[in-house]
């Protein structure tokens, strides 16, 4: 098995003796344009990037993601629009988040096809649980491309050992409880959940999910990289440049 | 897609939810398992039944309905329960399960309200904390059951994120329960959602279809037709559940067509897809984006529906048509003139295929389950002058 594009970036990280950052962009949001200019923006500072492919009815996002899909729609965001904006980015792999229902419209096989085309790294399906990724996950593999699982705090043992050992890319951990979001700060456990998590994993654990501010890193510092999302997105929002955001966080590697 | 996965009514069904309500849905479908098997659970459930819902419904053989359409018209009576809608059974049912695994903080959705007013009513009773999502174009034109919802004590919570009804109360739900796994039971009013809902909202509903079954059993072996309205479909797969098993009885579905080319008829011009944690038929665009629906009914203004209904939909077993805002006002306006009966406009949509089943061919025996009555629409039917 070859050396994924993802796991190469986080070996990266760990070699200069920090932490992998992973920045959260919608796909045009605010307006094409600026998604294309935030991109290129985040690469300087990104191991890898994370690009939503916005959808109407998104289960575990909170209102400022949200938001974000609902005007990147109005503007006639669409995945093939996504693809062409991200192919051929200088840096980072790209891995795109979007509902299983995206997927499904033009068919699973039809999606591995565009992303590999497209040179993306994989692929984040929030509501497409472990279970139900079997036939995705087999396209996904035929073509070296990466479907990341996630882990939540409420996970099982067992299943979360099934899970993390599966995993491939990075191990995409639901700090906790919620949808996306800002968290003010993270309880206790999740440093162990963290930790439990890195055990089991062969793939580098990622936390995401309210991760905002540098004291959020040093407080779960046990993981091998943090997903920042809706910090980022409010940043763009208020017309604030998203550098502002990640510098801080990338101090705190 | 193919997969090994638990829940699947053929191809259609599944779980497709964020990993963090895994375990609340792996916990449920074992509580569900569990009750389903206990004499005691199932004892308290019938026994709630008939003394709070007030069951069995009567099954009345509208005449003066029947003879104005050209056939033989019976009406499941489910406006007649407690809270007036077939909503009921499921709410008292889901409660009874809730409290048994320990969960004291329920969230519910709703689009006519009617789940909405049943689920305070089911907490109440049980003392459990209730807060019930309703998009806040629903929570306008449905205000008696907002103001009941209240009295009985839940919380409303007006959604007013996109479509402003049925679906985006959906999303708020699921996403209050992604927020609060730990203590909170999502009770979810129709047969859709992530397994195990369809099978068990199914279940707590197929009450309306044995007691039809063997209510019409007194007057003939069987009808030749049993209607419903589906929306997500709880309401037709409960009384399509004494049915489904006997070749001879003819299913229809009845799903709202709206008006003007807005439409909420799933099943009828939808494809399959994953919304609200099922794959079924759904209403979407090329690159998987929910439509917008519309129908006269917040109860029908739903783009998905429940995944057992996509199954007897290809399977041929069930006939889904499409009733149109018009025709199913007229309906209502039948059923009150000339039954004393003022239906639910959901209900209403049923009715309406009765008669133009009866027109093309006359003389069949139908029952229409009249999932609810009509109460709660009048102030929004009146004010547009509909009726």
């Amino acid at each position: 098995m070859t050396t994924s594009a993802i796991q190469k970036a986080f070996d990266r990280a760990r070699v200069s003796g920090r932490r992998a950052l992973v920045p959260f962009l919608m796909s045009g949001y605010p307006t094409r344009g600026d998604f294309r200019a935030a991109l290129a923006r985040a690469a300087t500072l990104a191991d890898v990037i994370e690009v939503g492919v916005p959808f109407s009815d998104p289960l575990a996002d909170g209102p400022v993601i949200q938001a974000a899909a609902a005007r990147a729609l109005q503007q006639g965001t669409t995945l093939a629009q996504t693809l062409e904006d991200v192919t051929g980015i200088e840096g980072p792999p790209v891995v795109l988040m979007l509902s299983i229902n995206q997927v499904l419209a033009g068919g699973a096989q039809m999606f591995a096809q565009r992303l590999k085309a497209a040179g993306v790294a994989g692929a984040i399906v929030p509501d497409l649980p472990f279970e139900e990724a079997g036939s995705l996950r087999a396209e996904f593999s035929a073509r070296g491309l990466e479907l990341l699982n996630m882990l939540a705090p409420t996970t099982a043992p067992d299943r979360m050992a099934t899970i993390a050992q599966s995993a491939r890319g990075f191990l995409y951990l639901i700090s906790s409880a919620g949808v996306t979001g800002t968290r003010d700060t993270f309880p206790p456990e999740t440093l162990a959940y963290i930790r439990r998590a890195r055990e089991l994993s062969r793939a580098p654990v990622c936390v995401g999910f309210g991760i905002s501010r540098p004291e959020h890193i040093r407080q779960l510092a046990d993981a091998d990289g943090f997903i920042v999302g809706s910090a980022l997105i409010k940043a763009q929002g208020e017309g604030r440049d998203i550098k502002d955001v990640l510098q801080p966080l990338h101090a705190a590697l | 897609m193919t997969t090994t996965a638990p829940g699947r009514f053929g191809v259609y069904g599944g779980r497709y939810v964020p990993e963090t309500l895994m375990a609340n849905l792996i916990a449920l479908e074992a509580a569900f398992d569990d009750a389903r098997r206990d004499p005691a659970f199932q004892a308290e459930f019938a026994q709630t039944l008939a003394h709070f819902v007030g069951r069995p419904t009567p099954l009345y053989h509208a005449r003066r309905l029947g003879e104005a359409y050209g056939g033989q018209v019976y009406l499941k009576r489910e406006d007649l329960t407690h809270t007036g809608a077939h909503k009921i059974n499921n709410a008292v049912g889901q409660a009874l399960l809730a409290r048994r695994i320990g969960k004291r903080r329920i969230v519910a959705e709703t689009g006519a309200g009617q789940h909405g007013v049943a689920t305070a009513a089911a907490c109440a009773r049980l003392g459990l904390e209730c807060i019930v999502y309703m998009g806040a174009l629903d929570c306008e034109r449905q205000r008696p059951n907002v103001e009941r919802m209240r009295l009985l004590g839940a919380t409303v919570k007006p959604v007013d994120t996109g479509s402003r009804n049925l679906k985006v109360a959906i999303n708020e739900a699921i996403r209050d329960w992604i927020a609060n796994p730990e203590n909170t039971h999502y009770l979810i009013g129709s047969v859709v959602g992530p397994h195990p809902y369809p099978l068990m909202v199914r279940e707590f509903q197929r009450v309306i279809g044995d007691e039809a079954r063997a209510q019409f059993a007194r007057v003939a072996p069987r009808p030749d037709a049993v209607i419903a309205c589906v929306g997500g479909g709880s309401n037709a797969m409960g009384i399509f559940a004494g049915f489904v098993d006997d070749p001879h009885v003819e299913l229809f579905g009845v799903e709202a067509g709206g008006a003007g080319g807005a439409t909420a008829a799933t099943l009828n011009t939808g494809r399959p897809g994953v919304l609200h944690g099922a794959l079924s038929y759904l209403l979407q665009d090329q690159e998987g984006q929910i439509l917008n629906t519309h129908s006269v009914a917040a109860g029908l203004d739903y783009p998905g529906v429940g995944p057992e209904h996509s199954f007897l939909k290809d399977t041929g077993r069930a006939k889904y048509e499409v009733v149109n805002d018009a025709e199913a006002l007229a309906a209502f306006r039948d059923a009150c003139a000339l039954e004393g009966i003022i239906p639910a406009i959901e209900s209403s949509h049923a009715i309406a295929f009765a008669k133009r089943l009866l027109a093309r061919r006359p003389g069949l025996c139908v029952i229409v389950n009249l999932s609810g009555r009509g109460d709660k629409d009048l102030p929004g039917l009146l004010a547009k002058g509909l009726v």
